[in-house]
């Protein structure tokens, strides 16, 4: 079952973005290079700004997180979230993709103990109909994952 | 970068006009279109100028009261500019001001009115998930779906970095709600707030609590802008425009209302250090020349980056700045958002703080700076592209 209600707002890929999502569908969290110069982007761009080739590799990013940032979410912008509040949103990065930062939530854990700088372990969530996303926990926090 | 030394703009604002403001569902009687055109009908009468005098029409973040509409509704004969600047939310605000002067400059257009139409009520909450937001797949799954959210991510880095506390974020909220109470046209003319009221009040999204996060409401305004000759007929004092400036910084465009990634240098800011070296160097002053700001307050944390990222205080260092008593009116060095802004006047997307400048020049304001002479204005701050001014008292 997916971690937000099932109306909860899907990915709905685009020409731009479909590499990243076809990752994702296989469970394979994979960022966007530049095949000529590169260097990696996010969210996916048609061109690159560094040195404006249009090829593109996607190659995966370790498993393992860092908290860039979050926020603590206290109210339902949609009621989707509603059996979640109050949730963490956060800004992962990922050591040795530089660039690149990636939202998601902070699951499995007390949101008081979200903080700056702290490790998280990927784990995927399945929306059905082959759409996973990516989200968040600390290590260990979830055992089934 | 290039700093253009006395390209000082050679535009005024002659007129200025609004709506009542209310909470939002409050104007029931009026659609937001009609809510609209009367207001840029107030500015156009404060400007002792009339429809026909009118040949552009200029506005920002996807306003739906489209000119060409404005045009039938007003009994406008002939319009010569027609130009909405792009994306960024609130942060087109001065943008449409600096598209007015643009016109107005190379001869395009003589009488520009840039307004904004508002009425959440009728339309959307902007709090709420709403559609088309940039890169909207990588954030509405996550639930990061409204501007409060979002800015709360950069607001809770920055406090992670800098000394800012929640101490610092209240002194932006309690001194705009200090200066509504003095302006009977804010909707919380009549609320007061203290410091218990801050604190007590709940969390929205993480360091933000409700007090730090601007009003739902509705309304409009607008402003009426002409050239500096035109401007010695004007019916009301002219207001010089001394520097408008529009853009944004690498990045900015995935920046904190899409996915996040702008520059690591730039992350806890509010993108306003790439305009400022041509905001200030077009009027030729420094920040210290400035005497009143109105700096754009949908988040009471983004207020105080601002201050810093403007120069008006060091990096870091604006949370010691709000607590020295800079920003209130009426012995401040700085006096801030003296109309109460959009935490507590009301949200008309920053027009509403434009309007306030131009009072503050003209010396109208219910929180009058005296002998103010130079007034800041921001769009939204960090969103991309984002825009300002700096006026000047005639
Ligand atoms: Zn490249």
């Amino acid at each position: 079952m997916a971690w937000f209600s099932p109306d909860m707002p899907r990915p709905s890929p685009n020409m731009d973005d479909a590499g990243f999502w076809e990752g994702c569908a296989a469970r394979r969290l994979r960022f966007q290079y530049c095949a000529q110069c590169a260097t990696a982007r996010h969210p996916p761009t048609p061109i690159c700004p560094a040195c404006r080739g249009t090829e593109v590799r996607w190659q995966e990013a370790p498993a393992q997180a860092e908290v860039y940032t979050y926020t603590v979410i206290h109210y339902a912008a949609h009621p989707a979230v509603n059996v979640r509040l109050p949730y963490v949103a956060a800004v992962v990065t990922f050591a040795g993709v530089d660039g690149v930062r990636l939202v998601s939530n902070i699951t499995d854990c007390e949101a008081s103990a979200v903080k700056i700088g702290m490790p998280v372990q990927l784990w995927w969530d399945d929306l059905g109909d082959g759409m996973f996303v990516p989200r968040f926990a600390p290590p260990g926090a979830r055992r089934s994952a | 970068m290039t700093v253009v030394e006395g390209s000082r703009s050679r535009c005024c604002i002659v007129g200025i006009g609004q709506s009542e403001y209310t909470k939002w569902g409050g104007i029931k009687d009026r659609s937001q279109f009609q809510v609209t055109a009367q207001a840029i009908l107030a500015a156009l009468d404060d400007a002792g100028l009339r429809p026909e005098d009118v040949d552009g029409l200029t506005s920002y973040s996807n306003d739906s009261n489209e000119p060409h509409l404005m045009q039938v509704a007003l009994g406008i004969p002939k319009l010569r500019v027609a130009a909405m600047v792009w994306g960024g939310a609130g942060g087109g605000t001065c943008g449409s001001v600096s598209l007015a002067c643009s016109a107005i400059e190379s001869g395009r257009a003589d009488v520009v009115v840039a307004y904004r139409g508002l009425c959440q009520g009728q339309a959307r909450r902007f709090g709420r998930h709403g559609p088309g937001r940039v890169n909207g797949n990588f954030v509405d799954p996550f639930g990061l779906m409204a501007p409060p959210q979002m800015l709360a991510m950069i607001v809770q880095r920055f406090m992670h970095l800098y000394p800012i506390t929640a101490d610092h974020l209240a002194e932006v909220a309690l001194n705009a709600r200090a200066n509504a109470n003095r302006n009977p046209r804010a909707v919380m003319h009549g609320r007061t707030l203290t410091r218990e009221d801050y604190f007590a009040a709940r969390w929205i999204a993480e360091p933000l609590r409700l007090y730090d996060c601007c009003l739902e409401t509705d309304g409009a305004a607008a402003v009426v802008i002409t050239s500096r000759q035109r401007a010695r007929d004007a019916k009301s004092r002219p207001v010089e425009i001394l520097s408008a400036v529009q853009g944004s910084g690498p990045g900015w465009g995935n920046g904190a209302l899409s996915g996040h990634n702008m520059p690591d240098a730039d992350y806890a800011s509010t993108g306003y250090r790439t305009l400022a070296p041509d905001l200030f160097g077009a009027a030729g002053l420094a920040p210290k020349d400035i005497d009143v700001a109105q700096i754009y307050d949908h988040f009471s944390g983004m207020v105080l980056m601002a201050l810093e990222d403007l120069g008006f205080c060091g990096k870091g260092e604006s949370g010691a700045f709000v607590a020295s008593g800079a920003i209130r009116w009426p012995d401040g060095d700085l006096p801030l958002n003296t109309s109460g802004g959009q935490l507590s006047e009301a949200y008309v997307h920053g027009m509403n703080l434009i309007v306030e400048g131009v009072r503050q020049m003209r010396g109208t304001s219910t929180s009058q700076v005296k002998d103010a002479r130079t007034c800041l204005v921001t769009g939204g701050l960090g969103v991309a592209p984002s825009s300002a001014i700096i006026l000047g008292r005639t």
